[in-house]
């Protein structure tokens, strides 16, 4: 059992360092052929992996691969954890990221137009690449399958430092080249929080092993710490907000969102395979995963909520003034992430994981096609540019208007049902807060149909404004890459149909989710069927704002596209506020970045220099350096002096004895 | 204690001495000659080393490899040695760096290159005897004796103004070592012997105790650096050559660590706890203030020095924080927790900083310059060399998976046990530890190239890739396998705590 896990693991770190250290001698073709051979394999054993739980013939594994070290009494180990949650996990990382993988060959094929002439990096970079997708693959299978928390800790670093290779990958680019800086930095307050919530838990529940620490926590769910002043905080709430602020990074939750953005400087099947399908929902999977944590505190779980509502509804309208295709998608994940992390303050886990899966596929999808246009128009990502692409792309076009229908909710695609179910969850929930992101998610729903589709006519519709050398040349995209976005389509559309009952409202994940009794929004729906499902979203108000959105989308963008132009001038307040992205990124670089260089150079120039060198120690040589200049005037050398000095010494002596002796 | 029957540690001492002897005799006209001799002194110091680590015998706390015999009679004074899981790593770490120096010195030093190679290896042999004395006066004298190499080192080999850069250094250790002995002194008084081991337990009155721990504190304090009076070493640093610059952060800083877990614990735990707000004040200004000055620096060497600063602030910070894990949790572990994770940290920084010096070395070899702003995309022309420098880059930054990962992992679990606040702010490392290392990183490997000195630049050649990848896979190794190690240290740290807590 646990050599099969093995292998799923170590297959793509294996093909990683293949192709990163030998790829000049395997050349291009040996280096896609190794790793997609070996990310394949890990995709065929992780899908028989959930099979086999689907037909309930395989058991929850938790077992050691190797003790990291024993200190202090408490055991730092390597091993993994493999239930429902897992598998499902195992096996949406490893199908998309074989379909990037065999997309990648398309997409990076004229690879060397990207690097100087001279640059050394230039030969390997297509090998390099596989090395890093293949490396980013081993470490997002690290983290789902980990089975306590310094493993966990071990891959969410490692997920980030990939992503941070591959954000910068195009290194001759200074805006990639700030990205990569700002993803991690970014990503490392939010691996503070996570660290601190770390030792909440090794301090307090004595374990770093998922089940230790769960047992630990049901044992005593009160128990309180005092962290500032008298006040005593629950320490289960201290330890999930603090896991929940390194969810937060990862998961581009406000205000830890401003790397997700600029992270779409990095070559787009990446921004497809970690920054839409996986790495990003780690922060979602994170609070599944400790959902025997979360569900003992209201306060943390209400912080979840508001947060991620804020999240959902913010970063959609940011989508909406977006002119490159990439952001647009960008922030429609930032906001579907929202949506993710609003079901999890629900307690309603199984729909946020449901909703991770099924963005997974479509969102994997969008992004690649926005990939597939993006090498149609030799790299131009403005949308500006764009229009009137259906009659040249038509695979491209119909693959993505369906992965379009499906994120915006359209009834029986995936997202449908990921979604609606979502919002049900949150309109049942009692917590504090539910009715404001019951709101937030429902206008979230119109903003995501009208940015969807705006995309979608900019891009496919209307009027041809690319330039004339570029249109000549526009062509269908290769094999290899429309395949991946016909495969990535199939999912998008049935997955929700097939498995929707099981998974979100059939307790399929069993003993890997908790759901505490009076948290269980999703049993309050009352799920009878597919079909009674859809009918009754008919009766809610998110289908109709989704067909709303549309319409205005098809009426600005399609009937009347003179008109956004006239609103932007109408509304410009509203319309700047949007584009600054709500001032986060200015405020954090003028104020902390900015600040923190300030504070740098005044403890050194000021601290350093002027106080410590400057007057201590400097000042300590120059005033030795002054006695000793008085001092010297003693040093005559004239014997008379001396013998003059003697003299009066020893008339001093000759006194102080006399009158001390007396 | 556990006598050997081979005096493997005096051979580690001496060995290296008298080939540096040897090599300084040789001249500096057959530098080929002494360059070979170098290293295969060095090679076999460092092979025989690693009996310590085959011979050693794990699960226990006592001395081991021990040697004692008189040497000067008439003041009690022993010639004797011994290692425990405490100074093993350390003088492992020791031969490791020498031969990782005198590798990467190759034929790059060309002015008077037989003095250069004979230096460090009186200095290995100098270094072991620190790590292995347990003789408060020998320690004494190996701790004053290694001022002359290093002094000579910089003062000869060093950059443009490293006169005042070794006029500071030596000052600024000198003045502090001159209280210790002091110390030692009154101790041998109390204790009857210059034993160190006799000195534990003595159960002075805190008074007494107080003084001595400032005595130490003095000593210590500075070689460690702690703030403030650290601002010898990023000079010392800037002027010194490459294979200065690698003992300096690798062996030296550890010297005052050391001297803190042999003497100041141990021998007077009363005033380590009624001082230890004291230390932790220090050792968390270290990280954040330090963390922040290290952010600003225009010079790669610099930026280095004061990035080994900050790092060296958890070492002591995880002595130091024991006191009060205990008295919070009543238990010991978390106590043991930061102790362990302090010396983890110590022998992961001997690998990142002298690492991150070397790369800096291979740098400047090409370049002739540390000024962070003539870089930029040097990645274009270095590709493995980029490799190497964002993989101990990550290191520095304490990415899991690397060394730096695990010391700073450990006390930051340990300090949390004390006080949540002392956790959040080492923690803070995290944000700046990363802000320093990878904004340097960006400036100087990616980008486009800069200008059309870095366009002519060439890739490490093999002796550089040997030293670094070595040291990458020490990195690597602690990162991702830490127990043995922690397993060597672990009795002894244990049985430091009993001592301390006995002495409480």
């Amino acid at each position: 059992m646990e050599t099969l896990y093995l292998v799923i693991v170590l297959a793509p770190l294996i093909g990683a360092i293949v192709a990163g250290l030998f790829g000049s001698q395997l050349g291009r073709v040996g280096a896609h052929r190794v790793t997609i051979a070996l990310v394949g394999l890990s995709t065929l054993l992780s899908v028989y992996v959930l099979t086999g739980f689907m037909w309930g013939d395989r058991t929850t594994f938790d077992g050691t691969v190797y003790t990291w070290m024993v200190a202090g009494g408490i055991e730092f180990e390597v091993g993994f954890l493999v239930d429902e949650l897992t598998a499902m996990m195992m096996a949406v990382v490893t199908f998309v990221s074989l379909m990037v993988h065999i997309y990648t060959i398309g997409y990076m094929a004229d690879e060397d137009h990207n690097w100087p002439e001279t640059s050394r990096l230039r030969p390997n970079a297509y090998q390099r690449f596989f090395a890093y997708i293949s490396l980013f693959t081993f470490s997002m299978l690290m983290l789902v399958m980990a089975n306590n928390f310094l493993q966990l800790f071990f891959a969410w670093e490692a997920v980030g430092l990939v992503s941070y290779l591959l954000i910068g990958f195009w290194m001759n680019r200074p805006s990639a080249v700030f990205a990569n800086l700002k993803a991690f930095l970014v990503n490392r307050v939010g691996d503070f929080g996570f660290l601190l919530g770390i030792a909440t838990v090794v301090m307090y529940f004595g374990s770093l092993h998922y089940g230790d620490v769960f047992n630990a926590v049901a044992v005593r769910p009160d128990q309180t710490m005092s962290i500032l002043g008298g006040a005593e905080w629950q320490v289960v709430t201290v330890a999930a907000i603090l896991l929940f602020i390194g969810a937060m990074g990862k998961s581009a939750q406000v205000p830890l969102h401003v790397w997700l953005p600029d992270s779409m400087e990095g070559p787009t099947p990446i921004s497809a395979l970690i920054h839409a399908a996986t790495m990003v929902t780690a922060g979602i999977f994170l609070v599944a995963r400790m959902s025997p944590l979360f569900e003992y505190s209201e306060a943390a779980l209400a912080f979840v909520l508001v947060i991620g509502a804020i999240t959902a509804l913010l970063m959609g309208l940011v989508g909406l003034v977006q002119q490159d295709i990439k952001r647009v998608v960008a922030y429609s994940t930032l906001s579907q992430l929202g949506y993710m992390v609003v079901a999890l303050g629900a307690s309603a886990y199984a729909a946020g994981v449901y909703h991770l899966m099924t963005h997974a596929f479509f969102k994997a999808l969008l992004f690649l096609g926005a990939g597939s246009v993006i090498i149609a128009l030799h790299h131009k990502q403005d949308m500006r540019e764009m229009g009137g692409l259906k009659k040249y792309m038509p695979v491209t076009y119909w693959t993505m208007l369906i992965g379009t229908l499906a994120l915006i909710g359209f009834p029986g695609f995936s997202g449908f049902f990921s979604k609606d179910a979502i919002i049900e969850a949150v309109h049942h929930s009692d917590r504090i807060g539910a009715g404001f992101a019951y709101w937030c998610v429902l206008l979230g729903v119109f903003v995501t149909a009208l940015y969807s589709f705006r995309l979608l006519f900019l891009v496919f519709h209307g009027e041809e404004r690319m330039d004339h050398h570029t249109r000549e040349h526009l062509h269908e995209s290769p094999k290899v890459v429309t395949v991946p976005l016909i495969l990535l389509a199939i999912p998008s559309v049935l997955i929700g149909l097939l498995t929707v009952g099981p998974m979100v409202f059939g307790g399929w994940f069993g003993d890997s989710i908790l759901v505490r009794s009076g948290h269980d929004a999703l049993g309050a729906i009352g799920f009878h069927g597919v079909g009674e499902f859809t009918l009754h979203a008919f009766k809610t108000p998110a289908i109709y704002l989704a067909a709303a959105g549309f319409a205005v989308a098809w009426y600005l963008y399609i009937r009347r596209p003179d008109l956004p132009a006239q609103l932007q001038q109408r509304l410009q307040t509203p319309y700047r506020i949007l584009e600054n992205k709500y001032g986060f990124d200015d405020l954090y670089l003028n104020v902390f970045a900015a600040g923190g260089r300030g504070l740098g150079t005044l403890l050194w120039r000021g601290g350093d220099v002027r106080l410590i060198d400057g007057l201590v120690v400097n000042g300590t040589a120059r005033t030795v350096g002054r006695v000793a200049a008085v001092l010297r005037h003693g040093q005559t050398g004239y014997l008379y002096h001396y013998a003059f000095v003697m003299i009066i010494g020893l008339l001093v002596l000759l006194t102080w004895f006399m009158f001390a002796l007396r | 204690m556990l006598e050997s029957s081979w005096p493997l540690l005096s051979v580690l001492i001496w060995l290296p001495i008298l080939g540096g002897a040897l090599i300084f005799l040789l001249g500096d006209d057959k530098a080929d000659r002494a360059r070979l001799v170098a290293l295969l002194v060095s090679g076999l110091t460092f092979v025989l080393s690693l009996g310590l680590i085959i011979g050693f015998e794990p699960g226990t706390a006592a001395m081991q490899f021990v040697e004692k015999r008189p040497w000067v009679e008439t003041l009690g004074v022993n010639y004797f040695l011994g290692v425990d899981g405490i100074s093993m790593p350390l003088v492992v770490l020791s031969t490791f760096a020498t031969l990782l120096v005198v590798l990467a010195a190759g034929s790059r030093i060309q002015y008077r290159p037989a003095m250069y190679l004979a230096c460090f290896l009186i200095m290995e042999g100098i270094m072991v005897g620190v790590f292995s004395a347990l003789d408060a006066i020998l320690f004494y004298v190996f701790w004053e004796a290694i001022l002359v190499p290093m002094f000579l080192i910089i003062g000869i080999w060093g950059g443009a103004e490293r006169i005042y850069a070794t006029i500071k250094f030596f000052l600024y250790t000198f003045v502090g070592s001159v209280l210790m002995l002091v110390a030692v002194i009154y101790l041998q008084f109390q204790a009857g012997s210059f034993s160190i081991p006799d000195m534990y337990g003595l159960d002075l009155p805190l008074a007494t105790q107080l003084w001595l721990f400032v005595a130490f504190l003095l000593a210590f304090a500075i070689k460690v650096p702690m703030w403030p009076v650290h601002t010898w070493l990023p000079d010392a640093h800037v002027q010194a050559p490459t294979g200065g610059s690698v003992i300096l952060a690798a062996i030296m800083l550890k010297l005052g660590a050391y001297g803190f877990v042999r003497f100041a614990l141990p021998i007077v735990p009363e005033a380590s706890m009624h001082l230890d707000w004291l230390m932790i004040l220090l050792s968390l200004i270290a990280v954040v203030y330090i963390g922040f000055v290290a952010m600003m620096q225009q010079d790669l060497k610099k930026l280095i020095a004061y990035s080994s600063i900050a790092h060296m602030g958890f070492v002591t910070l995880g002595f130091f924080v024991i006191f009060q894990v205990v008295a919070r949790t009543g238990d010991q572990a978390g106590a043991l927790l930061a102790l362990e994770g302090a010396m983890v940290q110590m022998v992961s920084h001997g690998f990142v900083s002298g690492a991150m010096f070397l790369c800096v070395g291979v740098l400047y070899d090409r370049m002739h310059t540390r000024m962070i702003s003539e870089y930029g995309g040097v990645a274009h022309r270095m590709p493995v060399f980029a490799g190497l420098f964002v993989l101990f880059g990550m290191a520095n930054a304490g990415l899991p998976g690397t060394s730096g990962f695990v010391g700073e992992f450990m006390v930051i679990l340990g300090s949390f046990q004390a006080n949540f606040w002392y956790a959040f702010l080492a923690g803070l490392t995290l944000i700046l530890g990363a802000a320093y290392t990878l904004w340097m990183i960006k400036r100087v490997m990616y980008g486009p190239v800069a200008n059309d000195n870095v366009g002519a630049l060439e890739d490490v050649d093999p002796g550089e890739k040997l030293v670094l990848g070595l040291l990458a896979v020490a990195v690597l190794w602690l990162g991702l396998w830490p127990a043995p190690l922690i397993a060597i240290m672990e009795p002894s740290l244990a049985n430091l705590l009993e001592v301390v807590n006995a002495g409480l």
